[in-house]
């Protein structure tokens, strides 16, 4: 197939998760600022953090001043100066499929331009908070309705793996972008501050990334830094963890490789992330500094990209 | 002007009036019975049905509307099979003229020594390519993809209003508004034998392939190579890339290495045969036409002279369907078929002639002038539907550049029957069939692309100037 409509679907794909990825981001900090302070919640640090974990920070001072539910919220959800804002997202998520419509199946053409065309009832006025809800909640169903046609509708050939590649990057990208943020509420250290606020800060990050339940279902224990960490990086039944991100990126770079009967650099360095992955251990990850090791993951989760890129899409 | 239009669905009003011609009795009884709210909501159901799907039409130099649907109108536009077989005759014989009056102002110029057309209208035509006094296309066939404009004027009268042989568009409208009539009303269909569109993109792609080079294999690589997505016609080129399935390309697609053509695939360099292109000639490659182009490969005007890739149409077609050179198309078809033309050309003043301009300024206000170059009803003066002062500043620019206009009298162009805000009222309509011109035969899909003037009265049916489209029916029985 042709390297731009590789490429066009890769993008495709990114932008409808990372469109997700904002909305939930977005639900997790109102849900927590709704909390009495008592509980963690009322102060503006929740609003902090959501800019901080969907990016862009510096972008944002640029416009605004005051860090607030209603700044954050409409720099996040409807700015066009923020490329990855969700308003962004639908619309680059929309021009490639526009540049692309004949590798889309019309269930995908869909769910996309018919997102385009709802976003307009949404932007440019003032939501009231349950609108507002009723917004995050409908950018979430876009991305499942996207996701879900894709895996129902379209082909079983390249276009489909590259389509899922750009899925499991930007969500291993969001994931580890949340772990940085916040990797100090789930140190050791904070757990002897203990407490319900620190519980409902974890509890965010589980809801960021829609592990809530998962959570109580996989380790059928209250809720620790620690395992919420291995949750979202080493479990494997966890869709948005590392390891499942890199389960599914070497299994379809190893998909395109046998159909081309080529393999190259993406899906050697992919291999080798996996590898390292399975072989890991959650409290080795602490011993030798959480921090550091969702850092490392980030420059090599942009490597493996830019080989995809440079392999298949240029 | 007040001349009374012929209503296809009644015949001439006044004029003896017939109640209802026999193509539209079905379809008129249909409309008698069906209230009127009925269209108001299959109208919006259509247009529902074209905003998921995604045809959009981008208007230059409007902002607003970047992406605005063409306004689609439910009433279908009716053919009878005489009516059709004649106007195919007619078709195929004005292209094959058009592809053999191409081939020889290319080659030996037996036209121009014959006198039948001016050389300096082929010589000084703005698309003229000197180039390809050196290219020779595989089967001498220039023009493969026509879009002939057609209008009535009566019971038998159709004339040839203009000749598109560079890159029509349209032929998605004709595919989709079928779809779109098929979904709305299949009860309208049950009542009718219409003869089938869907099959044009097969011989659309029948007819790509019968021209590849002979270097290419026996599967050729056939690609549609598109200005990209802010270009106008972007939606169609997508979606008759889909039904053909072959790559939509951009130039970034494509490159030449040692005189082939070949795009960039995730599998590497894969070579191309043939290139539906929905370029320009000027476009194409930025090192032999505009070095500016950021939208055309360089080198492919070499792989083409080399005769390693088939470009559709042909470069330098234009020369062809410049209005000033489509005056001359009646002793063009004549010199090339040996035969009577079939279909008629609208009686056509060239400004460039003495007489002919004084004639032109004496009665603006009752001709329409197009500029010969001009397309998409851009820069053009409908005489009698003009202000006092648009027929003053017209007049001075022809008299500034004669050689740039052409006048032909208002044609009281056929009316349609047509949905339109104070109920269903008649509207001026004209035809677009398609025409593909393989090295095998000539492919014409019964039907093409009813475009419709939605304003009263008016003449000009351009989507850029507030035309709609209609399905058109080939009735075949």
């Amino acid at each position: 197939m042709l390297s731009r409509t590789a490429d066009s679907l890769y993008w495709l794909s990114r932008y409808v998760e990372r469109a997700e990825f904002v909305a939930r981001i977005l639900d997790a900090a109102h849900r927590l600022a709704s909390l009495p302070t008592s509980y963690g919640g009322g102060e503006t640090n929740e609003w902090h953090s959501a800019l901080l974990s969907a990016g862009g920070e510096a972008l944002f001072r640029a416009h605004h001043d005051a860090v607030n539910a209603d700044t954050v919220g409409r720099f996040l959800a409807f700015s066009p100066n923020n490329p990855s804002s969700i308003r962004s997202c639908i619309e680059t998520a929309r021009e490639n499929a526009r540049s692309v419509r004949t590798a889309l199946t019309t269930e995908m053409w869909d769910t996309i331009n018919g997102a385009w065309l709802e976003l307009r009832n949404y932007e440019g006025r003032d939501l009231s908070q349950e609108e507002f809800a009723r917004f995050l909640d409908w950018v979430k169903s876009i991305s499942l309705t996207f996701d879900g046609s894709a895996y129902r509708t379209m082909l079983r050939n390249d276009a489909y793996w590259f389509t899922r590649l750009g899925t499991a990057i930007e969500r291993a990208d969001n994931t580890a972008r949340i772990l940085d943020v916040k990797y100090q509420i789930l140190l050791p250290a904070s757990e002897r501050v203990g407490g319900s606020l620190d519980y409902f800060q974890w509890t965010t990050i589980l809801r960021e990334v829609s592990a809530f339940n998962a959570y109580h279902w996989v380790y059928r224990e209250s809720i620790k830094p620690m395992l919420v960490a291995d949750l979202l990086i080493l479990n494997r039944q966890m869709p948005r963890s590392f390891l499942n991100c890199y389960g599914q990126l070497v299994e379809h770079l190893d998909l395109i490789a046998d159909a081309y009967g080529r393999r190259g650099p993406s899906q050697r360095l992919a291999g080798n992330l996996l590898a390292r992955l399975e072989g890991d251990h959650i409290e080795r990850v602490f011993a030798s500094g959480l921090h550091e090791f969702v850092t490392a993951f980030i420059d090599e989760n942009n490597r493996v990209g830019e080989a995809i890129a440079t392999q298949y899409l240029v | 002007m007040t001349s009374v239009a012929f209503d296809e669905m009644s015949g001439f009003e006044g004029n003896a009036p017939v109640a209802v011609r026999e193509a539209y009795a079905a379809l008129k009884s249909w409309l008698d019975a069906t209230p009127p709210d009925q269209f108001h909501t299959r109208r919006s159901q259509a247009e529902l049905l074209f905003r998921r799907i995604g045809i959009t039409f981008a208007v230059y130099g409007d902002n607003d509307s970047t992406e605005r649907l063409i306004p689609f109108d439910i009433i279908p536009r009716v053919l009878t099979k005489p009516e059709w077989d004649f106007l195919e005759r007619g078709l195929k014989q004005r292209v094959t003229a058009i592809n053999a009056f191409l081939k020889d102002v290319y080659t030996t110029q037996e036209c121009i020594k014959a006198g039948i057309i001016p050389e300096e209208l082929v010589y000084r035509n703005a698309h003229y390519r000197m180039e390809m006094r050196s290219i020779r296309p595989p089967h001498d066939l220039y023009v493969h993809i026509a879009g002939i404009d057609i209008v009535r004027t009566g019971e038998n009268d159709f004339f040839v209003l203009e000749d598109n042989a560079r890159t029509p568009s349209g032929v998605s409208y004709m595919l989709e508004n079928r779809e779109v009539m098929l979904r709305l009303f299949p009860d309208l269909f049950s009542r009718h034998r219409v003869a089938p569109v869907e099959n044009y993109p097969d011989a659309l792609l029948a007819t790509l392939r019968s021209l590849a080079p002979t270097t290419a294999t026996r599967d050729p690589t056939v690609v549609l190579l598109t200005p990209g997505r802010y270009n106008s016609a972007f939606y169609e080129h997508s979606f008759l890339a889909d039904k053909l399935g072959v790559d939509l390309v951009e130039a970034s697609d494509l490159f030449t290495k040692d005189d082939v053509l070949y795009m960039r695939t995730t599998e590497g360099p894969r070579r191309v045969d043939v290139v539906y292109r929905r370029l320009d000639d000027d476009f194409l490659d930025p090192l032999v036409f505009r070095p500016d182009s950021v939208l055309g490969v360089p080198g492919i005007m070499n792989a083409y002279e080399r005769g390693n890739v088939t470009l559709a149409n042909a470069v330098g077609t234009g020369v062809s369907d410049d209005k000033a050179v489509y005056s001359y198309m009646p002793e063009i078809v004549r010199f090339f078929t040996g035969e009577e033309p079939i279909l008629k050309n609208v009686p056509t003043h060239r400004c460039r002639e003495k007489e002919a301009l004084a004639y032109v300024l004496d009665n603006l206000g009752s001709l329409v002038v197009k500029e010969v170059n001009g397309s998409g009803g851009y820069g053009m003066l409908v005489g009698p539907h003009a202000t006092k002062r648009e027929i003053e500043e017209f007049g001075r620019r022809i008299r500034h550049a004669p050689d740039g206009f052409i006048a032909q009298p208002t044609l009281s162009l056929s009316t349609c029957p047509t949905f339109v805000a104070s109920g269903v009222a008649p509207r001026h309509v004209d035809l677009r069939p398609f025409v593909l011109c393989g090295a095998d035969e000539i492919r014409i899909v019964p039907g093409g692309l009813t475009r419709v003037a939605l304003k009263e009265g008016s003449l000009v049916v351009n989507s850029s100037q507030g035309g709609g489209t209609k399905d058109t029916w080939v009735l075949d029985a």
